[in-house]
């Protein structure tokens, strides 16, 4: 019997019938929003099954606000690293013990502390925190430790193209100057100074401006608990002053760096400067960034990997920056055939500059863009990313429900100026790192 | 408490429905039971190999990637030593596209020239992209080559030399097909907003008609006990020495195996471990230092590795990691460090089980070690690990003769 299936296979042939995912109205769960006593907002999403929960403190305290290079993120890093009354290993085991993740990360505009946690241990957590926001004392010894790792780690990572293709790609785009385009070196670990973390963190950690995103399953005092550990201190004391930076662009176009001289493959980068988010092209231009590298049916990844097997993978995407970003084109290719990589890919901008986008794979990416966004706006830890991600960018729910029906209404004519608009050869900086 | 109902096909085929209405997303995963330890010595890297191939057309579907991202779907998939596996995720509107694609290409791949020549490059390239350009990128070929004599452990998934993967053949490709991709040899979990019998009878629709394979008896060579300790020195152009040690350890389903988990915790879970304390806090002797276990089916081993201080010795790192050991072998671990561990791991599972992909692929490895109802009760078998059992699992794995040292110098 079932042999016969296979020699008869029709029902096979025919693809099942699918809602079209564009015509979906999706939904952005909206936040809770509260005030502490000190004035701090609190952005929350309550929700899921698992008793688990985040708690998310962002600092602006990113290297946009510091005088010297690596402040922010040493001050960042070393906040745990020993406060008044417990060491760093007292602190560690502290949140450890309960089976906390504690996170920090640093930015460029904002710095984070991340605490992942069950729900039930947050009372035990809080005050902990609190500690770590104002009687952090940057143990010299500490930052040597700190220093002296971090200089052997970054000279692991300077033996790789992919690293370092990413600096210097950046820097072509920003100019080594801007918070967006300066990378670290030996020199700048060694120039560190305790006394200059400890000013940064005076004024951008305990009298800095901080906003705080929970999500997960939260007890009913969550907030309460908030307002005890952290309503009372000294937060947003201080005016952050507006700093600019004008970015600079490298005067050659392209360049060629030979990193390893037995290297077997190349990172290539390829980018161009790009507005924000509050320019009226940019949500269009997602579209025509995922046609072009944004997924795995992508016209760069069709054709450079699965078509040519240059590559493992390529990519196209456009970089979160707040005040101006970068049209970003990565990909790691065999050596031999990273010319040949440029050229394809410069090919594929030429297609969607010379040649309409089908309606058929129009339809595609509207549905691949749909679902996959249908997915991204379940769970609670999504949801509140997406929303930390719009108020950090100045923008609101608008935003969502607009660039929705961006993907919804584009038509094959606009997809194609923009890609004369912005997909020119010559408007692209070239980084290739063997 | 995570609930699923389960049926199984003519075929031998496993189903798992997990249904949770809260998202609008389904999940479905299929397990095959096969990894690298299944392949031969002399082609290795093939199960890899192959999942890539998997997404290279089957008998009537020209193309797999298209169809889903058309019904607003994405794709993944990954191979270990063990097992392959293949999840996408889709609007559970659309669920029966996903049903489509995966019984078509369980039924038959389309075996296409293209695809293979195409696929072989792609992988060269992963290959080349994680394993060679990468600096100490080899240490795990070398070390398993080291710690296994003769279990197929001994090479990574990836393969042990580009040439393997050169070399496939279409007819390798489809011996390994057939001989491994059929329904009973596989378990497949459907999660997320959907309802128990309708996808039974979806499954029936889809799958019933795929014919069962020949049983698949493994049957593989057993690593014997290690009887003297290993040893390799390498020089290779890294800017830092290296140190990596090994030791075996019992298989997945073992008290010893939830015992060394727990050591790994112990040893290297966290900024408050004994080993980053010890030994990149207070002594200086490592940049980094890392201890973990890859969660093996069948015996592993256990890991500690980092990256040396300029101006330390080896020997001196050695000595340092060896003083940790006698310190567990010697002496109870304290019960709050004990509960610090087990803390963890609950607050491990409590994250892992968030996403409803990872509550799918959970779902389909315990049904694969023969115990689905582990995904709620495994928890407790941490938890009956005592400090007693520590001390002595320290003392019976972390002897000089069941270990593998790699010395990795920079000729810098």
């Amino acid at each position: 019997m079932a042999n016969k299936k296979i020699n008869n296979p029709s029902f096979r042939k025919q693809a099942p019938d699918i809602i079209d995912t564009a015509e979906l109205t999706l939904q952005l769960q909206p936040y809770n929003k509260y005030q502490l006593d000190n004035g701090i907002d609190v952005y929350a999403i309550d929700g899921g099954a698992q008793e688990v929960l985040m708690i998310e403190f962002v600092f602006f305290a990113g290297n946009w606000y510091e005088e010297k290079n690596i402040v922010a993120a040493t001050t960042n890093f070393l906040l745990k690293n020993g406060t008044k009354n417990k060491n760093a290993f007292a602190i560690n085991e502290h949140f450890e013990f309960y089976g906390a993740y504690l996170n920090q990360g640093s930015f460029n505009e904002t710095s984070t502390v991340t605490l992942h946690t069950l729900s039930k241990n947050l009372p035990e957590l809080l005050p902990v925190m609190a500690e770590l926001f104002t009687e952090s004392i940057f143990p010299e010894e500490e930052l040597e430790i700190y220093k002296k790792n971090n200089i052997q780690q970054l000279e692991i990572k300077l033996r790789k193209c992919d690293f370092v293709a990413n600096r210097l790609i950046d820097e072509c785009i920003y100019g080594i100057h801007h918070p967006y385009g300066k990378y670290t070196s030996t020199v700048d670990f060694n120039a560190l100074q305790r006394d200059e973390l400890v000013h940064f963190y005076n004024e951008f950690y305990t009298q800095g401006k901080c906003m705080i995103f929970v999500a997960g399953k939260l007890p009913t005092n969550t907030i309460e608990l908030l307002n005890k550990n952290f309503g009372h201190l000294p937060f947003n004391k201080n005016k952050i002053l507006t700093k600019e930076y004008n970015s600079v662009r490298a005067s050659q176009k392209k360049q060629l760096i030979i990193n390893d001289e037995n290297g077997v493959q190349a990172a290539i980068r390829m980018a161009r400067p790009f507005p924000n988010r509050h320019h009226p092209d940019f949500s269009k231009v997602m579209v025509l960034n995922n046609i072009l590298g944004g997924y795995f049916g992508s016209r760069l990844m069709s054709n450079i990997r699965e078509d040519k097997g240059y590559t493992y993978g390529i990519y196209s995407f456009i970089q979160n920056h707040i005040h101006e970003t970068e049209w970003l084109i990565s990909t790691e290719a065999g050596r031999d055939v990273c010319e040949a990589t440029i050229e394809e890919t410069y090919k594929e901008m030429q297609r969607l500059c010379n040649e309409p986008v089908s309606e058929e794979e129009l339809h595609l990416v509207r549905n691949y863009m749909m679902g996959s966004l249908l997915g991204n706006v379940n769970g609670t830890f999504n949801i509140i990313s997406r929303w930390k991600s719009y108020i950090l960018n100045n923008v609101d729910e608008n935003y969502f429900y607009n660039s929705i029906n961006t993907i919804k209404t584009i038509n094959a004519e606009e997809i194609q100026s923009l890609a004369k608009k912005y997909l020119k050869p010559d408007d692209f900086y070239e980084i290739t790192v063997v | 408490m995570i609930l699923y109902n389960s049926h199984t096909l003519h075929n031998g085929l496993k189903i798992l429905v997990h249904e949770d209405n809260s998202t609008p997303m389904a999940v479905v995963n299929i397990m095959y039971n096969v990894g690298a330890r299944d392949e031969s010595p002399e082609k290795t890297g093939f199960a890899h190999l192959f999942e890539h191939l998997m997404f290279g057309g089957s008998i009537n579907i020209s193309d797999y990637d298209e169809p889903l991202q058309r019904a607003g779907g994405e794709n993944n998939a990954y191979t270990t030593n063990d097992i392959t596996n293949y999840y996408c995720v889709l609007p559970a509107q659309n669920i029966e596209t996903a049903f489509w694609l995966e019984s078509d290409r369980m039924l038959s791949l389309a075996f296409s020239k293209k695809s293979l020549e195409v696929q072989r490059k792609v992988v060269c390239e992963e290959f080349k992209e994680h394993y060679i350009n990468k600096p100490y990128g080899d240490v795990w070929h070398k070390m398993r080559k080291l710690a296994y004599d003769v279990h197929p452990y001994q090479w990574m998934t990836i393969g042990k030399e580009l040439s393997h993967v050169e070399n496939a053949t279409m007819k390798d490709v489809k011996d390994f097909f057939f001989k491994f991709y059929r329904p009973n040899n596989a378990i497949m979990v459907v999660a997320g907003n959907v309802n128990s019998n309708h996808i039974f009878q979806l499954v029936e629709k889809w799958f019933g008609s795929i014919p069962a394979g020949e049983k698949y008896e493994r049957n593989l060579p057993k690593e014997p006990k290690q009887k003297n300790a290993k040893f390799l020195e390498v020089k290779a152009d890294v800017p830092l020495d290296a140190l990596i040690k090994t030791w075996h350890i019992e298989e997945r389903l073992s008290k010893g195996y939830y015992t060394a988990d727990l050591i790994t915790e112990i040893l290297g879970g966290g900024a408050s471990s004994r080993l980053y304390q010890s030994l990149v806090k207070e002594k200086q002797l490592f940049s980094n230092i890392n201890c973990y276990h890859f969660g093996t089916i069948e015996p592993g081993l256990l890991t500690i590795e980092g990256k040396l201080i300029k101006g330390v010795t080896m020997q001196e790192a050695e000595n340092a990691i060896e003083e940790e050991l006698v310190q567990l072998k010697s002496n109870k671990v304290a019960e709050t460090e004990l509960q610090k561990t087990i803390n963890r791991t609950e607050s491990m599972i409590a994250f892992e089980d968030v996403s409803v992909a990872s509550r799918a692929n959970s779902l389909a490895l315990y049904e694969l070690l023969g115990d689905v109802e582990l995904i709620n009760t495994e928890f407790s078998k941490f938890q009956e690990v005592t400090v007693n059992d520590i001390q002595n699992y320290a003392q019976k794995i972390f002897e000089t003769n069941n270990s593998s040292t790699i010395h990795y110098y920079s000729n810098n």
